[in-house]
């Protein structure tokens, strides 16, 4: 190990402050001991190697796996235009255009463009990168925005990621090969236009779409389903807890005396009677109506993975009416075809597709109101929004308050409750707590002051 | 670093470049890591490999919910205090007469006596502390810190920034030497602010195909190059599938040794249906991988060969 690293070069050590700078613009919480230890980190390890340098870097300033992504998003902008802005201040110029791409005709360069993007060597890739654009310069295409020449270039070339264009003889690209390529490409294009231009275009945000991590649907089920199980075990414990703090736990005479044989006839240790712990008995109303299709996917998948974790759920679909679905998790497993499932057995609940709160208290308090006691939860998704029919405020009452806690999760932000038909506040009241939820950042965040975390200050009036 | 990957690779461990490098800040900032990732990419492992790497003992605080100091830290071992009470009290019968037990006759004594039990022989040095006792350089590793709650993490601030611990009795108690501290967590929960900031952090994944398939050879020497491709990309198939418990690494590992215990010299789907129960442990895991897997190795071996040259 290179013991004596080279210690860091003046300009660097403003460059990395700035570049943390820029991660706290995009929220990542990089404090003052972060950028020590990265200093230090940087005492240890040669900064003269770009994949050291980015991993120190990384392991001391992004501390979860989407601040790495923003940080791996900035990295590669930010020391990018670093350089970029340098080499205008010193006025370093490229005269040299890439050469020899007069000499290739197009079959040669795509040839050649193609074996080095199955080799994957970065400077081989930055080489052909240029060699592309100069070609494609000559030609007289460029449009002057980077990102459709990007996309032209990679058209002419004919690059094709595996599985697509199945034209036989060439072997197929992997398509994040290809991407690597395109990276360069854009970044190239970038310099040009910048040399051009002799200034930076100004520095935008990241797209929200950028830096949330690259999901598919059955990804996100599975982060719903860590929310969930991290759900049951604290309502699990929730019980335990709470009621050792807040009432006196009853002694176990005979099992204390046991214990103090040990102790030379000392009752030190008391030994308590084991506390039944709360059975969660849950019942679920989720709202599959038009006003929310953004969220019922959402909704549906965090009914499944409740279905996975609790025994003793019962879940139901309500637009119009309501519709009890349990038997349909029970039967089914896979998430694709319980969604068919539902709305083709939603449609039982559906007459003229607008929700009537009123009829599902109603008709939820009929069925299920014998079964209510105040060891079960009811947790509802919806929106409250009645389309102006009676909310029926008084029924849901009566349901919160034979349940033992009610939770509300809305799928709009708070900020759009009670205005048009929303009657959030008629039914908020009776709630032990309502949240806004249509990520599963919210879903843990309900899932912690369910745990008991912060206070349930947030239930309105 | 690539002397640390070498030392890690010499005692089992392959790691990657980034995993290599945090290894080598954390014996040479003396910072405590924070290892993430899912289930069974071998965050515990490293750990393991980082303390025979670097011939340290492995002290190791398994962690769970309920995970209290006592557990942790240290306890004051009360049978002992007690015998040792008993004995004085029995003791001095002369000194001052029959003078019932706890009057102030004996003060002094008693104040000795309290002295004497609240010392280091008295105490029952638990993981957290023992690390930071030892006289020899030690690994501490924490596992699972995210199955604890958050005031069991406010806890070990102290131990993970200053290496101390302070016990009331007996004052600050602080590291001899200087541990390599590595935590693990699964991320089911959010770890706080104030924790990471402490650490250095590295988030594992599932390897590429190919480094799988060196741990798999390394693992399993006898296995056929050709065989142990054959079995990385199939789990590597498995894993794309949504399933409760997606397989480990030790699992291909495991399974590369059934298949060599069992003889197989290619994976098709008889094979692939006795030995199932190896990488998936779910009922539910277990029909969808046959339905999904099952189906695709028992097309002709031409067809897959194709696609993979």
């Amino acid at each position: 190990m290179s013991r004596a690293a080279p210690s860091l070069p003046p300009g660097l050590a403003p460059r990395i402050v700035g570049f943390c700078e820029e991660l706290r613009g995009e929220g990542v919480a990089v404090g003052t001991a972060e950028i020590l230890d990265a200093f230090a980190a940087l005492e240890a390890v040669p900064w003269t190697d770009p994949a050291d340098f980015r991993e120190a870097l990384a392991a001391t300033i992004a501390k979860s796996q989407e601040d790495r992504r923003v940080f791996e998003l900035l990295f590669e902008r930010y020391f990018f235009r670093a350089a970029e802005a340098e080499a205008l201040d010193r006025e370093i110029r490229e005269d040299r255009r890439y050469e020899g791409g007069e000499r290739l005709d197009l079959d040669q360069l795509r040839e050649a463009i193609r074996q080095a993007i199955a080799q994957g060597n970065d400077g081989e890739m930055r080489d052909a990168a240029r060699l592309a654009i100069a070609a494609f310069g000559r030609r007289g295409e460029g449009s002057g925005v980077v990102g459709v020449d990007v996309q032209r270039i990679r058209r002419t070339l004919g690059l094709q990621a595996a599985g697509r264009g199945a034209d036989g003889d060439e072997p197929a690209l992997e398509r994040d090969q290809i991407q690597g390529f395109e990276r360069h490409l854009r970044r190239e294009l970038e310099r040009a236009l910048i040399e051009r231009t002799a200034k930076l275009p100004p520095s935008r945000p990241l797209a929200e779409l950028d830096r949330a991590l690259p999901t598919s649907p059955t990804q996100d089920l599975a982060a719903v389903h860590r929310a969930v199980a991290q759900l049951k075990r604290r309502l699990a414990t929730l019980g335990h807890e709470q009621r050792g703090r807040k009432r006196a736990a009853a002694v176990d005479m005979r099992r204390t005396m046991r214990a103090s044989l040990e102790t030379g006839g000392v009752p030190l240790r008391l030994r308590y009677r084991p506390k039944r712990p709360r059975r969660p008995e849950i019942y679920v109303l989720c709202d599959v109506s038009t006003s929310v299709t953004s969220a019922s996917v959402f909704f549906l998948s965090v009914l499944h993975a409740l279905h996975d974790s609790f025994r003793k759920l019962r879940s139901f679909v309500f637009i119009e009416r309501i519709s009890e679905i349990t038997e349909v998790f029970e039967r089914e497993r896979d998430f694709r075809a319980i969604s068919e499932k539902i709305s083709r057995e939603g449609g039982v609940a559906d007459v003229s597709g607008y929700t009537d709160y009123g009829r599902v208290w109603l008709e939820f308090f009929d069925e299920i109101s014998e079964d209510l006691d105040p060891r079960s939860t009811v947790i509802v998704l919806g929106d409250a929004r009645t389309n102006g029919r009676e909310p029926h405020a008084e029924v849901f009452a009566r349901v919160a308050e034979r349940a033992g806690r009610t939770f509300w999760l809305n799928p709009e932000p708070r900020l759009y409750w009670n205005y048009g038909d929303s009657v959030m506040a008629a039914y908020e009241r009776h709630c032990t707590a309502a949240f806004e939820c249509w990520t599963t950042k919210h879903l843990e965040d309900f899932v912690n002051v369910v745990a008991g975390g912060a206070p349930v200050a947030e239930a309105g009036g | 670093m690539s002397e640390v990957k070498q030392a890690l690779a010499r005692v089992g461990y392959l790691a990657d470049e980034p995993a290599a490098l945090v290894a080598y800040l954390a014996q040479e900032l003396g910072k405590p890591v924070l290892v993430e990732g899912p289930a069974g990419v071998g965050k515990t492992e490293l750990a393991k490999a980082i303390s025979r790497a670097t011939d340290r003992t492995l002290i190791r605080l398994q962690c769970y919910e309920g995970l209290d100091e006592a557990k942790s830290l240290y306890e004051w071992n009360y049978r002992k205090q007690l015998l040792r009470i008993n004995a004085q009290q029995q003791q001095p019968p002369d000194a001052s007469s029959a003078s019932p037990p706890g009057a102030s006759g004996s003060d002094s004594g008693r104040a000795s006596t309290l002295d004497e039990i609240f010392s280091e022989e008295f105490l029952l040095t638990r993981p957290l502390l023992e690390a930071i006792a030892s006289t020899e350089p030690v690994v501490l590793l924490i596992d699972e810190i995210d199955k604890t709650d958050q005031e069991f993490e406010a806890m070990l601030l102290e131990v993970l920034s200053d290496f101390q611990i302070s016990i009331p009795e007996l004052g600050v108690i602080e590291a001899r030497t200087h541990p390599i501290v590595v935590l693990t967590s699964n991320n089911s929960r959010e770890l706080t602010e104030a924790l990471k900031r402490r650490c250095l952090y590295l988030w594992l994944d599932y390897p590429e195909v190919e480094r799988e398939m060196e741990i798999v050879r390394l693992h399993a020497p006898e296995l056929d190059a050709r065989l142990a491709r054959r079995l990385v990309e199939v789990i590597h198939m498995v894993r794309q599938l949504d399933l409760k418990k997606p397989p480990s690494i030790a699992e291909s590992i495991d399974w590369a040794r059934a298949l060599l215990l069992l003889g197989a010299d290619d994976i098709d789907s008889s094979v692939f249906e006795r030995t199932m129960s190896i990488i998936v442990k779910h009922r539910s895991d277990i029909d969808l991988v046959a339905e999904r897997i099952g189906v695709q190795l028992g097309s002709p071996p031409g067809l897959e060969a194709g696609a993979a040259g």
